[in-house]
């Protein structure tokens, strides 16, 4: 196993106001790298998705702590993992399909997943019900 | 008639019968509630004809974007209006793609001078 050049792990409230706080501070850290400026923008989007998706859906407005850790090795990838301990997700296949959503308000696209997909290299989930959500995401940069 | 309201977010301005709605910076969960609020009243209050979403200042959007758009769309057609987006960057046009947005509303591009 090849060993991280560098590392950081932030852990949160899932407040919302802590949305945009966890994507400037990924971004931050990433810039290191000197990314492009949409390499910064998708790793912005698909770590709000993740961490938007902790606060409404796994702890559904109640507090709970979200754990974010980023690294990054010599050959430019990225590596972010998001975890939460929050309801989980019964069928993650389906969660994950495109427009899926369990939301009742109307508000929501179900398109979370796919940008994460779509945005980042690599996109992994694990959960249980009751057990919590666990996403690693990596991108390799230019 | 025209209504502006200064430095709120969205800035709505209403005249000749368009209501445009221009968000300012980021648009995440976080802040969508309060813009989907005051768009949605404003929406009821002066029943325009055209409802435009102007994303000229808005660098960074997720999926609740998406959900946001989606829902002022759903509003405005329900009171008769026609909704149309403009001017979004880069960035925010990489969502609105992926999600196929543009085959359902109207993207008119950089509306600034
Ligand atoms: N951390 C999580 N904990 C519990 N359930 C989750 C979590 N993340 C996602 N889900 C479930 O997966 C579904 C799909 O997530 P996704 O982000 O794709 O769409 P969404 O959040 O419903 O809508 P959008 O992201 O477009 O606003 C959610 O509706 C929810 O049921
Ligand atoms: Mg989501």
């Amino acid at each position: 196993m090849k060993k991280a050049e560098n590392r950081m792990k932030l852990y949160l409230p899932s407040l919302s106001i802590n949305e945009s706080m966890a994507r400037s501070v990924v971004a931050a850290f990433i810039a290191q790298l000197n990314p492009t400026i949409e390499e910064i923008s998708d790793i912005k989007c698909a770590v709000s998705e993740a961490v938007t998706n902790s606060i409404v859906h796994g702890y559904r407005y109640n507090q709970g702590e979200i754990y974010i850790g980023v690294k990054y090795f010599s050959d430019r990838t990225v590596v972010i993992e998001i975890k939460d301990k929050g309801c989980g997700i019964e069928d993650v296949k389906l969660a994950m399909t495109p427009l899926f959503t369990t939301d009742k308000t109307g508000e929501r696209s179900g398109m979370g997943f796919a940008v994460m997909q779509t945005f980042m290299d690599r996109l992994e989930v694990w959960s249980k019900k009751d057990k919590g959500v666990r996403i690693l995401m990596e991108k390799k940069l230019k | 008639m025209k209504a502006v309201f200064d430095n709120e977010n969205p800035q709505i301005v209403f005249e000749n019968g368009i209501l445009s709605a221009k968000i300012l910076g980021d648009i995440d969960h976080h802040c969508a509630k309060y813009v989907r609020e005051r768009i949605d009243s404003s929406i009821f209050e002066y029943k325009p004809s055209i409802v435009l979403l102007d994303l000229s200042s808005v660098d960074f959007m997720d999926s609740s974007g998406l959900g946001l758009i989606l829902g002022r769309y759903n509003t405005a057609s329900e009171m008769g209006a026609e909704f149309r987006i403009c001017s979004p960057s880069s960035g925010v046009k990489k969502v609105l793609e992926l999600a196929g947005i543009e085959r359902i509303i109207k993207i008119e591009g950089d509306l600034r001078v």
